[in-house]
């Protein structure tokens, strides 16, 4: 062991180099992993909603889509704070990487709570799948209960891996302070960014399949 | 530094480099996680034997005499799902593979070392939830766990046993993610792809999987869960959901899961073959796309197993098609397996024995796939004794068999030490024998009509029941004799040297056991796999069978 040995690098390692390229190859793979994980979910939504579009339909129609739209906006907000940060741990900012580190969390917990608010109003609405389930609409009735099954699996897994990701960015927060990212290691942030942009990015999906598509054909019928 | 000043008496390895509880259950070395693997699914194995030896018990005799059918459904689903997920699909990925990929590919560690510790505290914590589910009263699904009567109608532990399942998922996962990401990013200088033991391939194919079909199964455990839980109507007919659905999603994992069980094991023969036969491996090349062809064309034949759940006919043609195509690259590897015996120097050591048994089951196993891949066929013997016998012959004579071999071929570099070898040719006698006389009556009775899960039949099947039963208890004696000479090799056994086969590759070029860092240098590598016609290279054979 005559050679220097950065503190950053593990003992595994030859290279900070082959650790940055393993830690991301890695994270792909998780990643990779995470949507055959989401896949499951989503084969049951084209599943039933092309056995039952009608139910769909009405169900997408009990949504809050101003609740949703802001919610979508800002988990888009976030991923830019997101990039930000990652960019500024590429320049050895720490002030602002702590910075966009710390807005990115504030967003975060934003759609929590927001979705917070929009749980409680179906459970008042009776939306929740169960004994307690009514839907307005007689003619749906309890067909549309599929739907609201499939919502919230899917955005409770959405949001449960928010509440992952805002324990990971708390966890991240302390070294970040003590400035123990810069322009030689950050691994742990980049990683951290692509799970972030990741769990974004399946929202950005299931904000259309399930609050947009085809609640205007129930409206206009 | 200098070697004279640090070079103590005796050498530390992995083994004593370190001492204490502690050091083995917060170690990072991935030789030492491998044999903390081998301690929980030894103890999975055992579990999920004593549930084979119960159901072969029950089946001695026509009537339902020993246990009442509700225990029986208790037994054969608690021995499925021990077997499958915390023997047959950990076993040599977690040993095996733990500690020879890293070495294999000349690198210190897998990539993430941390990771690795935690996949087998998963892999534990499951496995123990899963038992815990015994305890308190069992399961009654069968290990697949199918709806409506998994969700709705079962009284037994469906949760517990699943959440169970869904942990240990997670374990296959970043098993097979450190896996890939080592091979990509570890391998020592010169160690190109094509370079690479077959065992690395295999393992590499079989991450692939892992990574890949394991969510599928966690997302499906998940909704079963949920479904059970709070009655979410997913799988439920009533509330507009299919139970259909579950088996597509739970076969969309569980049939590459054979794959995640026999390509390791096809890791450990590649390896085997090719050692004593004294030759390169014929066709490497075809050998290790073959492991990737079986991985992927694996993820695209779950329908066969749906062959009578209301798929349509054209569904079930196109997936009877797809299943025949795996049987391309799986004769692949028979055939170039085969090759490579041709002209070979081949010595029967006890690795070898296995290396050669499992040809043979693999091949039985392998063409009754065929058959049950075959929709009309399939129509016919589904579920029946005969589909028992085929995946039986594929995973205990197939994984078992690689298993059992890899373990005795590499327990000299694992521990340092020589087992008896009359004794362990003996056992490989033993698990054959047991095995062929356990399960070929199976395939006869399976094509007479004896369906599975039931703990009573017809009289005049008691014969075939009863050679079974008497296979199961010599396959079990197979079983146990290892335990006790493995025991006894560490204390008695010879030393073995760094290379008491004369074989190829780097985990036979450093010392046995390893040291901690795995090589006191950094190997540089500039040759072939395999490479035994280099003669001058070649150490000759030492005569075993004197120990």
């Amino acid at each position: 062991m005559s050679t220097a040995h950065p503190a950053a690098l593990a003992h595994q390692f030859e290279s900070l180099e082959q650790q940055k390229e393993s830690a991301t190859l890695g994270m792909w793979l998780f990643l990779a992993q995470e949507i055959l994980f989401f896949g499951g979910l989503f084969m049951a939504y084209l599943l039933y909603r092309w056995r039952d579009p009608q139910a769909f339909a009405a169900g997408s129609h009990e949504l809050d889509i101003t609740l949703g739209l802001i919610n979508t906006v800002i988990l888009i907000a976030s991923s830019l704070t997101m990039a930000l940060a990652v960019h500024s741990a590429q320049l050895s900012r720490t002030k602002a990487l702590v910075r966009w580190l710390v807005a990115t969390g504030v967003l975060g917990t934003a759609f929590l709570v927001i979705k917070y608010f929009e749980y409680s109003a179906k459970w008042e609405h009776h939306l929740v799948p169960g004994p307690g389930f009514h839907f307005p609409e007689a003619a749906i009735g309890g067909r549309a209960e599929i739907f609201f099954s499939l919502y919230f699996a899917m955005t409770g897994m959405h949001a449960l891996h928010m509440v992952v990701g805002l324990g990971l960015l708390g966890w991240l927060l302390v070294p970040a302070m003590k400035g123990k990212f810069n322009a030689e290691y950050h691994n742990p942030i980049e990683c951290f960014g692509l799970y972030w942009h990741f769990v974004d990015i399946v929202w950005i999906f299931l904000f259309p399949l399930l609050y947009l598509i085809g609640r205007h054909y129930h409206g206009a019928t | 530094m200098s070697a004279e000043a640090t070079v103590p008496e005796v050498k530390p390895n992995y083994l004593t480099a370190d001492h204490g509880l502690k050091s083995w259950l917060l170690t990072l070395d991935h030789k030492r996680i491998g044999l903390l693997y081998l301690l929980g699914v030894s103890f999975f194995f055992l579990l999920g034997g004593i549930f084979a030896m119960l159901i072969r018990l029950e089946l001695l005799t026509p009537a339902g005499d020993m246990v009442q059918p509700d225990t029986y459904n208790r037994l054969f689903t608690m021995h499925g799902v021990m077997m499958i997920f915390f023997f047959l699909i950990p076993a040599i990925p977690g040993i095996l593979g733990n500690f020879l990929i890293p070495i294999q590919i000349g690198a210190k560690d897998l990539a993430f070392p941390k990771l690795n510790l935690l996949s087998w505290y998963l892999f534990m914590a499951g496995g123990l939830a899963t038992f815990g589910a015994i305890v308190t009263g069992g399961l009654d699904t069968g290990w697949t766990f199918y709806t409506p009567y998994s969700s709705t109608f079962s009284t037994t532990a469906v949760i517990p046993v699943g959440l169970g399942i869904f942990v240990n998922g997670f374990s296959g996962i970043l098993t097979g993610l450190n896996f890939m990401v080592t091979i990509h990013r570890m391998r020592a200088p010169g160690m190109t792809w094509f370079r690479l033991p077959l065992f690395v391939w295999s393992h590499y194919a079989t991450s692939l999987i892992q990574v890949l079909g394991t969510p599928v199964l966690a997302i499906t455990l998940v909704l079963l869960v949920l479904e059970r839980a709070f009655h979410i109507g997913v799988f439920d007919p009533t509330r507009g959901g299919d139970p259909v659905l579950f088996q597509h999603l739970f076969w969309f994992y569980s049939h590459p899961a054979v794959y995640i069980m026999i390509l390791p094991s096809m890791a450990v023969i590649s390896e085997l073959i090719a050692a004593f036969s004294r030759k390169r491996i014929f066709g490497y090349h075809f050998v290790a796309f073959s492991s990737i062809a079986i991985a992927v064309l694996g993820f695209l034949v779950w329908g066969h197993h749906l062959f009578v759940s209301s798929q349509s006919v054209y569904a079930g043609t196109v997936f009877s098609l797809l299943t025949m195509l795996v049987a391309i690259p799986s004769a692949v590897k028979v055939f170039n397996w085969s090759f490579t015996l041709y002209q070979g120097a081949v010595s029967l050591h006890t690795p070898m024995l296995y290396a050669l048994g499992f040809i043979g089951l693999f091949m039985i196993g392998g063409l009754t796939g065929v058959f049950l891949g075959t929709l009309g066929f399939d129509v016919h013997v589904h579920d029946t004794y005969f589909v028992v016998a085929h995946f039986h012959y594929v995973m205990v004579g197939g994984t078992i068999m690689g298993y059992l071999g890899g373990l005795h071929f590499w327990w000299p570099k694992i521990t340092g030490r020589m087992y008896s070898e009359f004794w362990s040719r003996m056992s490989a006698l033993l698990v054959f024998v047991g095995f062929n006389l356990t399960f070929f009556p199976q395939f006869l009775l399976g094509y007479m009509g004896m369906p599975r899960r039931y703990h009573a039949y017809p009289e005049e099947w008691q014969v075939l029941n009863v050679l079974s039963t008497a296979g199961a208890s010599v396959l079990a004696l197979g079983f146990l004799l290892p335990v006790a000479y493995f025991f006894w090799s560490l204390k008695f056994g010879a030393v073995a040297g760094r290379n008491p086969w004369g074989a190829r590759g780097l985990e036979w070029e450093t010392d046995s056991p390893p040291p901690t860092l795995n090589f006191d240098q950094a190997p540089v590598v500039d040759h072939e796999a395999y490479n035994y016609a280099d003669d001058a290279a070649t150490p000759g054979m030492k005569p075993l069978s004197a120990h």
